[in-house]
């Protein structure tokens, strides 16, 4: 018998659910689009059929770190950048939880721009959510690693002379097999895609468009946006990487060009996610390792046993 | 422990399978019936350069390091750079000779294979004088030869031993059996043959030196040959731990390498990362979701974990990570031991923090004190360090196997089963009270839930936080925070006085006088206080091995019951007595340092000086080490 039964009970839920008693009401500003994450999740959970004690959501630092403060789940608010190598060793300790990871621009393409490559080369089996408002907020105001070129804040007086990163093509080419860019003012897709990326059986990425309305007040609020996938005007396969290097390529460039472009833009459902790879070679256990703690007729292996022979 | 002992230093260059020679050399001899103890010296290199290891061994207990050695194998270096005296590095064919002479003792014997030492260069470290002088037994042989006839020329090691063998008047057939076990095929009878024909012919060598193997009988029980690394891992999986997370980094990499081959063994997972960071990070997120879990790394990658240390400290993560300390500042020397990072592993990361710190002073100390760091993690929700040093780490002696023979303990601490989270505190909105100010038992623990788990969700945050886990900056609040995650330090310390202690006594208890050590050196010390007694000295030693929290009671009584006391240890500031006056807050007065940090870990004799040094109120001689006298002197 598991000694977590809140996983894979398969209870319905609704997304009230998933609201804290504790901090109900969110203390993001007026109008940012961190409000816009927090629904589309919550709406999410009950789709595909997740309740708050099997979801475990790690989170960064900065305004989206604080995602988990109002969302009711198993949460773990890391430091910044590090959410994601926290969250793949709770995946690999127990594969059978629901791990989302959520952190800012900063977090993810800035400070902890190293893990967020290399949880994606892995193709951990998780969600990576990354609020992208093109701003550091929390810390009022400097540019941050999506601001454009030019961009002028106290601590880039002149304007940046750095370009900025490209999120989607970071993602492909570290190896990401789901990759996803929607915005909080589209929450019916956002909802979807979330959904999608938590069923997803790898690394799914989603780039979020979290407008700011405090700090980044000159930028668009993501609208009018276009769903590549709705749109007559695009047309390319999400199954082929060149195709999808190229419209990524497209989209983050228009975004600086006032032009707002999402939707799916990877899928790649073959490749096995990491836990099963390690599985594959043996260097993980079939059974969730969390399970054996608690396990009272496990026979735990002793070095006497197994290892001193060849020391002798 | 001078008198019937051996000590044989095999040198060659990196690459030339000096280390598994001296491990097989040192496996024989403990089979024979020898007590046996390893010293190891190698550069930061992958192919070349000067290395050697030592074999100690006697019929008594040996444990540590001796002072200098009485026989050399002086094999080639096959990837000598430069053989041109004066050349930056000078000449590193000749070196496995040259760089061996100043530390060989009166009488000692000398073997070099002269297949791969040029005669001319030889003639230069004007050999033939000083073996006269120091009554030297010099033996020059074609081990290269030997070996290309009845093997290949990688066999010249094989063909070292055997020579050894004969000069020593060893028995061979514990070697044979060794190459045997170790090889098959092909490989195995040239080895084989190689041991034979060497061994036959300087057999039929004249030879005039004294040095003779010691007299051995069987050992009462079976004994093992291990290092602190192979004890610090036993330890770990003995206590449960089935996840480990590293980055490589020397001499950090043994533990996470060992860890990495046994633990699918054992249905455990271990992850090579992008990082420190990362590292300890993972560590984290195993260690929240229920698994027993570790990282560690040496000095610099040490640093990058300091965050992730924090964290853990504050959300109340249990994990242990270990520390190998190496020569710093920053890159330093990467293959030389010192104990400098004692500061930085009780330090660092910001806040007021609570850490348990373990420096173990011997292997059978690395196995025991690191399943109690992981117990106490585990228990008290903190994180437990390990730190030892690049000599522990790297050292081979015997010890009795029924040593390992424990139970295993798979405990995960102070975690809640579902039937006891549903009794638990929960917040009115359905929340697990996490951290509570007061916990029901008493204690400062508050016990903890693991993701998955029916009604046990909480957050955890390095934010300040109420019980529930939210973050908050009530001044109430904070306080009791606060006050219970450092209290926690006054339970530990509690805890560890009421099991036996970590802190080892050695000497006669009314001694006059004192020597205060910490970590690795604690048995040289030991040898040391042998002496001094011998010589006439009234002297006793205490070996301490709580860092945090301290075993102030411990070492106060002690350092009351002598007169002065010297604080030997491998760094250029004497940081464990500054640790020890900041704990204590007196005997300032009492304390004096023997400080030595120019790579090479202290030998007995070095001690005895240093020691000698102190009560005479002399300048030290010794221009390798440093004395600082107390304060006030």
């Amino acid at each position: 018998m598991s000694a977590f039964s809140a996983i894979g009970n398969e209870r319905e839920t609704e997304r009230d659910e998933f609201t804290p008693g504790i901090e109900p009401q969110a203390t993001w500003c007026p109008g940012c689009g961190d409000f816009g994450v927090l629904k589309a999740l919550k709406q999410a959970m009950p789709e595909v059929g997740k309740n708050p004690d099997e979801v475990a959501l790690f989170t960064g630092i900065g305004c989206s770190g604080k995602l988990n403060s109002y969302f009711n789940s198993y949460g773990f608010h890391t430091i910044h950048g590090r959410e994601l190598p926290v969250a793949r060793a709770a995946k690999l300790a127990n594969p059978e939880l629901t791990v989302i990871a959520a952190g800012g621009d900063g977090d993810n393409y800035g400070i902890g721009g190293n893990h967020f490559m290399h949880t994606a080369r892995e193709n951990h089996d998780m969600v990576s959510i990354v609020f992208n408002n093109e701003i550091f907020g929390l810390t009022k105001g400097q540019t941050s690693p999506t601001s454009p070129k030019g961009h002028k804040s106290k601590t880039q007086p002149s304007g940046s002379a750095k370009s900025p990163i490209r999120p989607l093509s970071l993602s492909l080419t570290s190896g990401a097999t789901y990759v996803a860019r929607t915005a909080a003012v589209n929450p019916n897709q956002a909802k979807e895609i979330i959904a999608e990326a938590i069923e997803h059986d790898g690394f799914a990425h989603i780039d979020f468009l979290t407008q700011c309305p405090t700090w980044n007040k000159d930028a668009k609020q993501y609208v009018p946006y276009t769903d590549v996938q709705q749109s007559d005007d695009y047309d390319f396969d999400v199954s082929n990487r060149e195709e999808a290097a190229e419209m990524m390529f497209e989209t983050e460039s228009k975004l600086y060009e006032g032009e707002v472009l999402t939707g799916r833009y990877y899928v790649e459902d073959e490749r096995p996610s990491y836990g099963e790879e390690k599985q594959a070679l043996g260097e993980a256990p079939e059974e969730p390792l969390a399970e054996r703690y608690f396990d009272e007729d496990y026979q735990w292996e002793r070095a006497a046993d197994e290892l001193l022979e060849h020391h002798k | 422990m001078t008198g019937q002992e051996l000590i044989w230093r095999i040198a060659g260059g990196s690459g030339d399978g000096i280390d598994s020679t001296s491990q097989n050399f040192a496996k024989a001899l403990m089979r024979s019936g020898l007590h046996v103890f390893t010293h190891r010296h190698y550069p930061s290199r992958i192919r070349g350069g000067h290395t050697y290891v030592e074999v100690r061994a006697s019929q008594e207990d040996v444990r540590s390091r001796g002072d200098g050695y009485n026989f050399l194998l002086a094999l080639g270096d096959s990837f000598a750079r430069n053989p041109q005296e004066e050349a930056y590095y000078g000449n590193e064919e000749l070196k496995p000779l040259s760089e061996n002479l100043d530390d060989l003792r009166e009488g000692g014997v000398i073997v070099y294979d002269e297949g791969l030492l040029d005669e001319d260069d030889v003639a230069v470290t004007e050999l033939e004088a000083r073996a006269e002088e120091n009554d030297w037994h010099v033996y020059p042989l074609d081990l290269r030869s030997i070996a290309r006839e009845h093997g290949r020329e990688v066999m010249r090691n094989t063909a070292g031993v055997a020579a050894t063998a004969a000069l020593l008047d060893m028995d061979l057939s514990y070697f044979e059996e060794l190459i045997e076990q170790n090889m098959s095929g092909d490989i195995m009878e040239a080895n084989l043959d190689v041991l034979d024909q060497a061994y036959e012919q300087v057999q039929e060598m004249e030879h005039e030196h004294e040095l003779r193997i010691p007299e051995s009988e069987p050992h009462d029980e079976d004994q093992v040959l291990l290092s602190g690394s192979n004890a610090i891992t036993y330890g770990a999986l003995d206590e449960g731990c089935r996840f480990i997370a590293g980055y490589p980094m020397t001499p950090w990499t043994d533990v996470f390498t060992l860890m990495s081959q046994h633990l699918p063994k054992f249905g455990g997972i271990s992850e090579q990362v992008e990082d420190e960071i990362a590292a300890a990070a993972l560590a984290l997120g195993a260690s929240h979701t229920g698994v027993k879990a570790m990282s560690g790394s040496s000095g610099g990658g040490f640093a990058l974990m300091s965050e992730p240390l924090g964290l853990a400290e504050m959300t109340e993560t249990p994990i242990v990570l270990v520390e190998a300390m190496r020569a710093g500042p920053s890159t330093g020397m990467p293959t030389k031991p010192e104990q400098a990072d004692l500061e930085h592993v009780l330090y660092t990361s910001q806040g007021d923090s609570a850490r348990v710190v373990f420096a173990p002073g011997n292997i059978r100390e690395c196995y025991d004190q690191t399943r109690q760091a992981f117990r106490i993690a585990y228990e008290y929700q903190i994180p437990s360090i390990v730190v030892y040093d690049q000599k522990l780490q790297g050292e081979l002696r015997n010890v009795d196997e029924s040593f390992f023979d424990r139970q295993p303990n798979s405990d995960p601490g102070s975690v809640l089963t579902e039937e006891e989270i549903a009794e638990a505190a929960h917040h009115s909105s359905g929340k697990f009270q996490r951290f509570l100010h007061e916990p029901e038992d008493g204690s400062n623990v508050s016990p903890r839930s693991v993701p998955g788990q029916e009604g046990g969700r909480y957050l955890a945050t390095g934010n300040e936080h109420n019980p529930s886990g939210h973050i908050s900056e009530d001044p109430d609040n904070r306080i009791a925070q606060m006050n219970r995650r450092l209290d926690k330090l006054d339970d530990i310390r509690a805890d560890l006085d009421e099991n036996s202690s970590h802190q080892t006594y050695y000497g006669p208890e009314d001694a006059d006088h004192g020597i205060l050590i910490w970590g690795s050196h604690q048995d040289t010390a030991f040898e040391a206080v042998d002496r001094l007694n011998d010589a006439g000295h009234s002297v006793k030693a205490l070996g301490v091995s709580d860092m945090m929290p301290y075993p102030v009671e411990e070492v106060s009584e002690w350092l009351e019951s002598v007169d002065e006391a010297l604080v030997v240890e491998m760094n250029a500031s004497g940081q464990f007595r500054g640790l020890t006056q900041k704990e204590i807050g007196r005997f300032g007065p009492k304390l004096s340092s023997l400080l030595k940090y120019n790579g090479n870990p202290f030998e007995p004799a070095e001690i005895v000086e240093g020691f000698e040094t102190s009560i005479d109120g002399e300048e030290l001689a010794a221009t390798n080490m440093k004395y600082v006298p107390a304060a006030g002197d």
